[in-house]
């Protein structure tokens, strides 16, 4: 009983205070976003950091992923003679599924980590404080921005990773396996259909809400100096990559 | 003289804890209208603690902070943002946004009241002038010593004109010569807003020179207050060992 009592205190508490705080900023995120002052320059500064310098490495992630969708998929629908399926497979495979999944856990690692250890920084060093008491709510000036700017840029890179991943494909397949160029892009689009790139755009904007949502709850809560920082950094990343993956399947779920 | 003045920050009973550990212990504390109040303690007795329930960015556990005849309790965050206008408030380390330049940090309160563009400009110029750093605008917190950073701070936090200003240990860390300049600007800046001042500190040089009053914050509780005549001649064991700076007595203990 007193094992279970102490169980409880260590793993359970912890799990429901953050999961309470991941709400309660995310309530307030919502509630100061209509309201004055309106900086459109953090906002703008945040899209570019977020979302135009993902550009290069969500792309190559898209375009080698796209390339060994073909391979796998060309290799298994041989075996019954339905090579011709490739295009389909991998482009619905992208557009529902994998490029929203890896761009966002990318986007976890690049931008939640940073999230993570800038506001970490800055709380330890005061500069959270010292916001509040310059009358600036620290939610609405460093939160707002961020959460909107990940969950806008998100699914507008998740647009050009589908095309990039249909073009891996489409490469490797003509390329390698000598496939034919228009039945090829003829089979990419047969099968496709809007809503399969919708529901890819929905879960996307899901997901880059979370991972900055998730990322400066854990640089709002650092205690304990730079080791506190790194710590907040490293749980940033491991916490938004489990929430997308886990949401990832009650969404797909839910949207299917 | 001092008590003659209305009260302005008052403190009843209040009570903090941090985990186990017990900060404030049912502190009692009146802060009057336009005084200079230091508050000495040694380190870790929870001074920085007191000074952020002053101002909100701490709610205690029990017990209640008044400021204006406003609870800061009744308070929700968004009314209680607004109401730190009134405040100024001077971190230990300065807490500059590090990613502004020097101008645009002390801009930053103007530009978030929604300051026209040239006050800004004529304020930020009047306020680096006031703590000697005209000429700085355009560095950055990094490229700042430790007693320029604080200075920074202090420029911020008068931006706005507060009636009250918090100083948190202004002078830890830095050399006598800096420390001197810092306490002339925190004379200086009392001077010319008026305002009421809380000053942390456990400088006991700096504590006489710019207190009216000076209180001592031992286990959770102001032990002694007075003028700083009636804390010299205190018959306190403890505040004399602490302003003496003696290794031995009931400090010690």
């Amino acid at each position: 009983m007193r094992l279970m009592r102490s169980w409880v205190r260590a793993r359970v508490e912890p799990f429901f205070l953050e999961v309470g705080r991941f709400f309660v900023l995310l309530w307030r995120v919502v509630a100061w976003t209509p309201r004055p002052p309106y900086d459109f320059r953090q906002l703008t500064n945040q899209m570019v950091r977020i979302g135009v310098d993902s550009i290069p490495v969500v792309l190559l992630t898209a375009l080698f992923t796209g390339g060994v969708m073909a391979l796998q998929t060309f290799a298994t629908l041989k075996r019954f003679n339905a090579e011709g399926y490739v295009g389909s497979l991998v482009a619905i495979s992208m557009v529902r599924e994998l490029a929203p999944v890896l761009s966002a856990l990318i986007l976890a690692g690049r931008c939640g980590s940073a999230m993570g250890a800038e506001l970490g920084t800055m709380r330890v060093t005061e500069q959270i404080d010292a916001l509040e008491v310059l009358a600036t709510d620290p939610v609405h000036y460093l939160m707002v921005p961020r959460v909107w700017a990940s969950t806008l840029m998100l699914p507008a890179l998740v647009v050009l990773s589908n095309g990039v991943g249909i073009a891996g494909g489409y490469a490797v397949s003509v390329g390698l396996f000598g496939a034919n160029p228009v039945t090829y892009m003829a089979n990419t689009f047969q099968f496709m259909d809007w809503d399969d790139v919708t529901s890819g755009l929905i879960k996307s904007a899901v997901f880059g809400l979370l991972i900055a949502v998730v990322g400066c709850q854990k640089g709002f809560f650092t205690t304990g100096g730079a080791e506190g920082v790194g710590r907040s950094t490293t749980r940033a990343v491991v916490l938004a990559s489990i929430t997308i993956l886990v949401s990832d399947f009650f969404l797909t779920k839910l949207l299917y | 003289m001092a008590a003659a003045r209305p009260v302005q920050i008052r403190l009843r009973g209040v009570v903090k804890s941090f985990g186990e550990k017990r900060v404030l212990a049912g502190l009692d504390l009146d802060v009057h209208e336009g005084e200079s109040l230091v508050v000495i303690g040694g380190s870790g007795t929870g001074k920085s603690v007191l000074l952020k329930h002053m101002i909100g960015l701490l709610a205690p556990d029990a017990g209640t902070v008044e400021v204006d005849g406003v609870q800061l309790s009744e308070l929700d965050y968004r009314a209680i943002t607004t109401f730190r206008r009134r405040f100024g408030m001077a971190f230990q380390e300065g807490a500059l946004f590090d990613s502004m330049t020097v101008w645009e940090n002390v801009a930053f309160p103007l530009r978030r009241a929604g300051w026209p563009r040239d006050r800004i400009a004529a304020r930020v110029a009047e306020c680096l002038e006031l703590v000697h750093l005209d000429g700085a605008e355009r560095k950055l917190p990094a490229q700042l010593s430790g007693g320029m950073r604080r200075r920074v701070g202090f420029a911020r936090a008068i931006a706005l004109e507060p009636r009250i200003l918090l100083f948190d240990e202004p002078t830890t860390g830095l050399d006598p010569v800096i420390k001197a300049v810092i306490d002339g600007v925190i004379i200086d800046l009392r001077r010319s807003l008026g305002s009421t001042t809380v000053t942390i500190s456990h400088d006991m040089k700096s504590t006489f020179r710019i207190a009216d009053r000076v209180g001592m914050l031992h286990e959770g509780k102001i032990i002694a207050i007075g003028t700083p005549d009636e804390i010299r001649s205190c018959p306190d064991g403890r505040v004399q060992q602490f302003i003496e700076g003696r290794a031995e007595g009931p400090l010690s203990d």
